[in-house]
């Protein structure tokens, strides 16, 4: 039954709005397992809890900030790294993170990335890209594939996508990493990492979407999207920026790793 | 490099212009934190605020765009900070979007609009006051907004200083809605002694923190007190409808009781914050209704129509919105009709007929030069008949 107590607690009750679960996500999608890697970097991380804040746009992602028991804030579409940027900015003892969509932070909120990363604001984004705007019902967006489907492209696709971290590193950004939801261990410890470098960093966590994504493009269900991961992605932290496109529908495969860490670009500043 | 470093309020006599005198009337106020777009003719808030807030420990920045502005200016009031932006038209409509957030989630800023020609690009160094209606439902959806329109240098100051107090008074987003004539003349500014400026912080919580800590129970007066982030509440902010702890809440009945005290919380205290002048009001048979740079020449209008023996007044609001309804009704059964000259095609003149029986005599200018007296006194006289 819904809302039942089957356990008396949960190692990340303290770091969830218990209260608040169910969570709102399909089944299937990668939300609860990114969550968690989330829940559990804050966990481990050096930050005292009171001052670790999470923000998040509009969409499924979105609503991470109303799961996670911390300082969070749901603000509007496409704007979460802005209004990161004014608290990081006042109080500079807040560890500020973004959590949100590839539609809202590199669709309607794209400029915000560029030039959060350009000034190497010290946030960090962590983006779900599930290819495509799930909670309006699976419309193509900046990261759909070329040919893939979705209600607004009834002939397909048609034009580029971002790859996002070949764009976060063109940007300057001191970390860049991208896992999906399978890769929990890497993602929990990328996240980690993310937290303790200063500066502008930048994850891109892939994340099965069946309802809104997967079965339309003959991906399958969400466990179907994990079999592609696990039978695909290669992890190369020296790949060609050239070689981080991805198409789940293809027999191709699916670059990951942390592509950048902190120092390798220029002394970084807080 | 080596700079003066001067102190919070200039005290003194100074002459300097109505966007200088507004971002020393903020710093004077406290506040903390700036992130804006440069626009004309605007532009001489931030340029001075880059200099003034470094200077007394605050913090500047130059978003990209409007958007984020005024989405950074929201985060920097959660963490704690006075914020605010100024822009124009093009921009102020760009900030409508977070404008309702912070409305929704009760966010304390300023927002100065220094007008100039619209609509769209319009006249961009030219005057004009034709954001007046979206000043008030600019953003979508229902709620109250506060907008003072200052009509001096002196009360580009002063009504600064009042905005960040009633912003934090009721946790809202509070305009200076001045125009291109105000915000470039220079003129005679008294900055007074810091004592006797009264600065009224936000209120914050005084129950220490907890995990279920309600963060929109309200008080009394209808507004909650404001965690920072960081203080410990861990709690949760959004622009869905939400209820007292903050979580999102998708019921008609949760939602009604929100929106209602968003707008009560302003409607209630609305003897508290609208604030007019009169000139001859009294006796009064022509009440001319003006605010801003046109208020300037409706007084000289008035005062040239009382030497041709007609009993003319003016009734300038300095708080535009929530409008003065009630003084109006008021005047309603003394006067013949009511004069309203603006920079518009009649948005405040609308306001007027709405609470009145009386002949309303627009004169409107769409933009681009001020008002002059003469056109004014030729209403006054029609409608002195």
């Amino acid at each position: 039954m819904i809302g039942e107590k089957v356990v008396a607690s949960h190692p990340e009750d303290s770091l969830l709005r218990a209260d608040r679960l169910p969570h709102i996500w399909c089944p299937g999608c990668g939300l609860g397992a990114i969550t968690t890697s989330y829940t559990r970097a804050l966990q481990e991380s050096d930050v005292d809890r009171d001052r670790h804040v999470t923000v998040s746009g509009i969409g499924c992602t979105g609503r991470v900030a109303g799961y996670v028991h911390v300082d969070s804030f749901h603000t509007t579409h496409g704007r979460p790294i802005p209004f990161a940027t004014g608290l990081k900015i006042y109080n500079p003892e807040l560890e500020v993170t973004v959590i949100s969509g590839d539609g809202d932070l590199f669709a309607i909120g794209g400029n915000h990335f560029i030039h959060a990363a350009r000034r190497d604001a010290p946030i960090n984004v962590f983006c779900v890209n599930n290819f495509n705007y799930a909670m309006t019902g699976g419309q193509h967006g900046p990261t759909s594939p070329v040919g893939s489907n979705s209600p607004t492209t009834p002939a397909g696709v048609s034009d580029r996508p971002f790859n996002l971290p070949r764009l976060a590193l063109a940007l300057g950004a001191n970390y860049v990493a991208r896992w999906t939801s399978l890769h929990v261990r890497q993602l929990q410890r990328s996240m980690q990492q993310a937290l303790n470098t200063p500066g502008f960093t930048f994850i891109e966590i892939l994340s099965p979407c069946p309802i809104g994504y997967g079965k339309s493009n003959g991906i399958g269900d969400g466990l179907d999207e994990m079999r592609h991961y696990r039978d695909h992605c290669v992890v190369d932290d020296k790949a060609s920026i050239y070689d981080m496109e991805i198409d789940l529908r293809a027999d191709a495969p699916v670059v990951l790793g942390v592509f950048r860490r902190d120092g390798e670009r220029k002394k970084p500043r807080d | 490099m080596t700079t003066e470093t001067r102190p919070r309020v200039l005290t003194g006599k100074h002459f300097m212009n109505g966007d200088t005198a507004c971002a020393e009337g903020a710093v004077a106020a406290g506040c903390d934190f700036f992130a804006g777009y440069p626009i004309t003719p605007s532009t001489e808030v931030a340029e001075r605020l880059a200099v003034r807030l470094p200077e007394v420990g605050g913090k500047f920045i130059v978003m990209e765009d409007e958007l984020g502005s005024m989405a950074a200016v929201l985060g920097g009031a959660w963490a704690g900070a006075r914020a605010m932006t100024a822009t124009s038209g093009p921009g102020f409509t760009l900030m409508m979007e977070n404008i309702g957030l912070g409305v929704m989630t009760e966010t304390p800023c300023v927002v100065v609009d220094v007008q100039r020609g619209s609509p769209s690009t319009g006249l961009p160094t030219l005057v004009g006051q034709s954001d007046i209606m979206q000043a008030k439902w600019g953003s979508h959806g229902d709620y109250q907004i506060v907008a003072y329109c200052p009509a001096t240098c002196q009360e580009m100051f002063d009504l600064t200083v009042k905005a960040f107090n009633t912003a934090d008074r009721y946790r809202s987003p509070v305009f200076v809605l001045s125009d291109e004539i105000v915000g470039h003349m220079t003129e005679g500014v008294v900055i007074p002694e810091t004592d006797e400026i009264e600065i009224t912080p936000v209120r914050r919580p005084t129950e220490p923190p907890r995990d279920d800590y309600p963060v929109y129970r309200p008080g009394p007066d209808l507004v909650p007190p404001m965690p920072r982030a960081g203080d410990g509440y861990r709690m949760h902010v959004t622009g869905l409808t939400h209820d007292e702890r903050g979580y999102p809440a998708m019921d008609p009945d949760t939602h009604d009781e929100l929106v209602q005290r968003l707008s009560r919380k302003i409607l209630e205290h609305a003897d508290e914050i609208i604030e007019y002048e009169e000139v001859l009001v009294d006796d009064a048979e022509v009440v001319v209704v003006a605010y801003g740079s046109v208020s300037r020449s409706a007084r000289e209008a008035v005062q040239q129509a009382r030497a041709r023996g007609i009993k003319a007044g003016l009734l300038r609001p300095i708080t535009i919105w929530p409008f003065m309804s009630e003084r109006i009704k008021e005047l309603d059964p003394r006067v013949k009709g009511f004069v309203v000259p603006e920079l518009n095609l009649g948005q405040v003149a609308g306001e007027v007929s709405r609470h009145t029986s009386k002949t309303v005599r627009g004169v409107n200018l769409a933009g681009g030069e001020l008002l002059a007296p003469g056109a004014i006194i030729e209403a006054i006289e029609e409608v002195a008949g």
